[in-house]
């Protein structure tokens, strides 16, 4: 089962940014909307991709995830850097929490 | 150093109120990011992986304390309180607002700074050897050139929307600092028979996916020549430079693709419908701008020094760092100070704004205030008396700048990576930290020697991999981030592309790979011979055999 | 297609006729180089105005002897970001001596008008729908200009230091040929 979210980074500051409930943008990948089928993904992507024409965020696209022991973390390296920041400073990154999945 | 007249600050306070009004434009819908992003671009505004980042010029690495005051001010009050210092002499905030950008570009503008052209498909930074006005090899001050390029060039209304980005690099001296063989323009200042100083014009050099050692297509250039080819080989580059593929755009490619002999015949005869005319550089303005770049008022000293040969009789720990970090002024009493910003451990060419506002009180206290920033990352403070620099390295120690490694294995070049590149494909920083972490006994490094190591997290080669004498290249393998290594490169007078010396290595193994191609190094060196010296005599097998031998 | 000149909002009195489309036996076309290239002797035979539109990687130097034919050349901008016609345009003004209308038509960007302007075009094709005084108000760019182009203007080296020898005021261009005259009107042709 492939789960994805939508990332996106924020027009007005840059901050990477994920899709959640309720056409919001949240910082925490662990808040994100998860869709677990290619509908459901294509459905959020949609969303965000009218977000995008309303100068809410720039470029979105959808990530693979995993949600293992109650954590959302991307299938690719890249964007686990991009969720919780660089590795070279973690004092400027999110803490591990930001993967806490949060159920609906 | 330059200072703006009317003309030059006129235009830049002008385009940061066009730029307001684009972002403006932006967010209110009237732009499509895509329109958008070219002039972001032109503006040295990336969207990177975690924020935006900001590309500040700064022309030919020559900057004043009152403009590094200025970077500190903004890294504090717009980013996260540091800054990065890049292979072109420029300075990148990692975390920047696009909605505060208008607000630090004016900032810039009102100490003479801009992010003009740092990025997009235009000609940016003219860089040039940081040691430029003071080092003893010296034939004319490159800067005086890079200035003018950097005018000419600046909103060039044929030549912004090149085929790909253009970068110019001018030396002064016959010993290069500035790299000119790998850039797409590399002008080298020399003499004639007839004792004129004039260009040796090279084109085509570069590093990227395919590096190539720039060729000359003009062996010596009157400098009142200098804008009318410069326009002659741009025009050529921008009509038929191509435009299908992003990766064969840059005008390596077209050199290459047409031969120097048939490139150079097609400059000419653009050159020659142009040349003597309204692009001749007038006398006045060379000397203008010589103006600007006077020698500071030196004071008449006499050398030796006696307080600076008794410290370094007295203490072996600055006597180091002065063997290293310390190199010969033209001027008698004098010498040039090089500030590793690669503390063991460190991220390569970082500082923090409270460093910046202390070199800047160290430019002023210990030198003209001016500030230099090289292409390896370093700062240089030019002018610093002898008398001085025992005082000096015992603050500079206090601030981490002092480590005595410049030109050592620990002085690495690395881009910033996948921790925070769009483009990267591996991370570069944790490389070298690791590798900086490892050869960190100032001993062994000093008996290793000259050795410049180079990492990129992607084949962009930001990093300079392809010049080092050990060069690092970080690639994506089936979603792993490894390590291809390749020897042998070099950046200055007599310039090489390193070759890759096998498969590449993981991120766990490295390290030990570098340990293992120095150690072959020093098991075979002949006397007094660098790295670079002993590849050069040996070749990739011996390394190869002992890098691969477990397989 | 809406067409700004310096001056504004202008009618096209132009129209372009694709290489499928038959030709009007009379009016002033513009045509592809294709179409002039096979028909060049009908085409210069015709009583009204002729113009011609060339691609972006159709230089110039192709059409050199026959300049005089054509009273509009317009330069395709295929995306924003191929720049060549730039290249295309200083070289029908300075080398060439083009005294027609010179047009940038296709992707053209409102930030680009300023530097299509200095190249020595003057006409633009903008798309539609777009706010015409908000893009021609870009049409002037930033005030001060480092290097001379094709256009009028004094450069910051001019200015600071006079004209280099052998040149008239300012920045004049062509120093082989004549100096550009001013854009002849298409409105004395086109009735």
């Amino acid at each position: 089962m492939a789960l994805q979210v939508v990332t996106a980074n924020r027009l007005g500051d840059g901050r990477v940014v994920f899709l959640a409930d309720g056409y919001r943008w949240v910082e925490e990948i662990g808040l994100a909307h998860v869709g677990d089928t290619d509908e459901a993904a294509k459905a959020l992507l949609a969303i965000a991709e009218k977000a995008a024409a309303d100068r809410i965020v720039v470029a979105p696209y959808l990530i693979g995830v995993s949600a293992e022991d109650d954590r959302i973390l991307p299938t690719r390296y890249r964007e686990v850097l991009r969720a919780l920041g660089p590795s070279s400073h973690p004092e400027f990154g999110r803490p591990p929490s930001a993967t806490a999945a949060v159920h609906r | 150093m330059y200072r703006y007249d009317n003309y030059d600050q006129t235009l830049v306070d002008e385009r940061v109120q066009q730029f307001r009004e684009q972002v403006q434009r932006r967010v209110a819908g009237e732009l499509s990011e895509d329109e958008f992003k070219p002039l972001r671009l032109m503006n040295g505004l990336y969207l990177q992986l975690h924020a935006y980042m900001l590309r500040i010029a700064v022309p030919y690495g020559t900057l004043s304390t009152v403009q590094l005051r200025k970077l500190a001010e903004i890294a504090r009050r717009y980013d996260k309180g540091y800054g990065h210092f890049t292979t072109r002499q420029n300075l990148q905030f990692n975390w920047i607002r696009l909605e505060d950008t208008p607000d630090i570009l004016a900032a810039l503008a009102s100490v003479e700074m801009h992010a003009i052209q740092t990025s997009g498909n235009c000609i940016r930074n003219v860089t040039a050897d940081h040691f430029a006005g003071v080092a003893g090899d010296e034939i004319e001050d490159p800067r005086i050139y890079c200035e003018i390029i950097r005018q000419w060039s600046t909103f060039h209304p044929e030549f912004s929307f090149l085929p790909r980005k253009f970068k110019i690099a001018v030396t002064g001296a016959p010993q290069d600092r500035a790299a000119v063989k790998v850039h797409d323009i590399g002008l080298r200042m020399h003499r004639n028979e007839a004792g004129e100083i004039g260009f040796e014009v090279l084109v085509g050099g570069g590093q990227g996916r395919t590096p190539v050692i720039a060729k000359t297509i003009r062996p010596f250039l009157p400098k009142r020549h200098l804008l009318s080819y410069l326009e002659a080989i741009l025009r050529i580059y921008n009509q038929l430079g191509r435009r299908d593929n992003l990766y064969k755009s840059r005008i390596k490619i077209l050199v290459d693709s047409v031969g120097i002999d048939r490139f150079t015949q097609l400059v000419e005869e653009e050159w020659q419908q142009i040349r003597d005319g309204y692009l001749d550089l007038p006398v006045a303005e060379i000397e203008r701008i010589r103006g600007f770049f006077a020698p500071p008022p030196y004071r008449t000293l006499d050398a030796p020094v006696p307080e600076y040969e008794g410290a370094l009789r007295r203490d072996v720990r600055f006597a180091r760092w002065v063997r290293t970090n310390v190199t010969p002024h033209k001027r008698p009493g004098y010498a040039i100070v090089t500030l590793s910003l690669k503390p063991t451990g460190g991220i390569p060419g970082d500082a923090t704004d409270a460093q910046m506002d202390a070199i800047a009180d160290l430019a002023d206290r210990y030198g003209f205030g001016e500030v230099r920033v090289s292409h390896e990352q370093n700062l240089v403070l030019p002018d610093v008396a002898q008398a001085d620099l025992y005082e000096l390295w015992k603050l500079l120690e206090t601030l981490e700048l002092a480590t005595p490694n410049v030109g050592l294995a620990g002085d690495i070049i690395a881009c910033p990576g996948l921790d925070y590149c769009a483009l990267a494909n591996a991370r570069s920083i944790p490389v070298a930290q690791q590798i900086s972490k490892h050869f960190s006994d100032l001993t062994k490094l000093l008996d290793i020697g000259e050795l410049k190591i180079k990492i990129s997290g992607c084949i962009n080669a930001c990093g300079h991999h392809h010049v080092g004498h050990i060069g690092i290249l970080g690639v994506d393998k089936h979603g792993s981030e490894f390590y291809q290594i390749t020897l042998g490169g070099s950046a200055d007078e007599n310039a090489s592309i390193g070759e890759i010396v096998g498969p590449s290595f993981g991120a766990t193994e490295v390290v030990d790979a570098v340990e293992t191609i120095i150690d072959t190094y020093l098991h075979v060196r002949a006397d007094g011979e660098r790295f670079l010296d002993t590849y050069r005599r040996i070749g990739l097998k011996p390394f190869k055999e002992k890098l691969y031998a477990a397989h | 297609m809406p067409l700004i000149r310096a001056t504004g909002l202008v009618d096209d009195p132009w129209l372009f006729v694709q290489d499928e489309e038959p030709l009007p036996e009379a009016g002033a076309v513009i045509v592809t180089l294709a179409r002039w290239q096979a028909n060049r002797d009908q085409l210069a035979a015709r009583p009204t105005p002729l113009g011609l539109r060339l691609k972006s990687d159709q230089p110039p130097s192709l059409i050199a002897g026959d300049i005089e034919r054509f009273d509009i050349i317009a330069l395709e901008f295929p995306k924003f970001t191929n720049g060549r016609a730039y290249s295309s345009a200083r070289l029908l003004r300075e080398r060439y001596g083009f005294r027609g209308e010179l047009r940038a038509v296709g992707n053209v960007l409102r930030d680009q008008l300023a530097f299509m302007r200095r190249c020595g075009f003057d006409s633009y094709e903008i798309p539609p729908q777009v706010d015409a005084a908000a893009w021609l108000s870009s049409l002037g760019g930033i005030s001060v200009v480092y290097q001379p182009a094709t256009d009028e203007r004094a450069s910051a080296l001019t200015l600071r230091h006079g004209a280099p020898e052998g040149q008239g005021r300012g920045d004049a261009r062509a120093h082989s040929r004549d100096p550009v005259a001013p854009t002849r009107s298409t409105t004395t042709r086109v009735g």
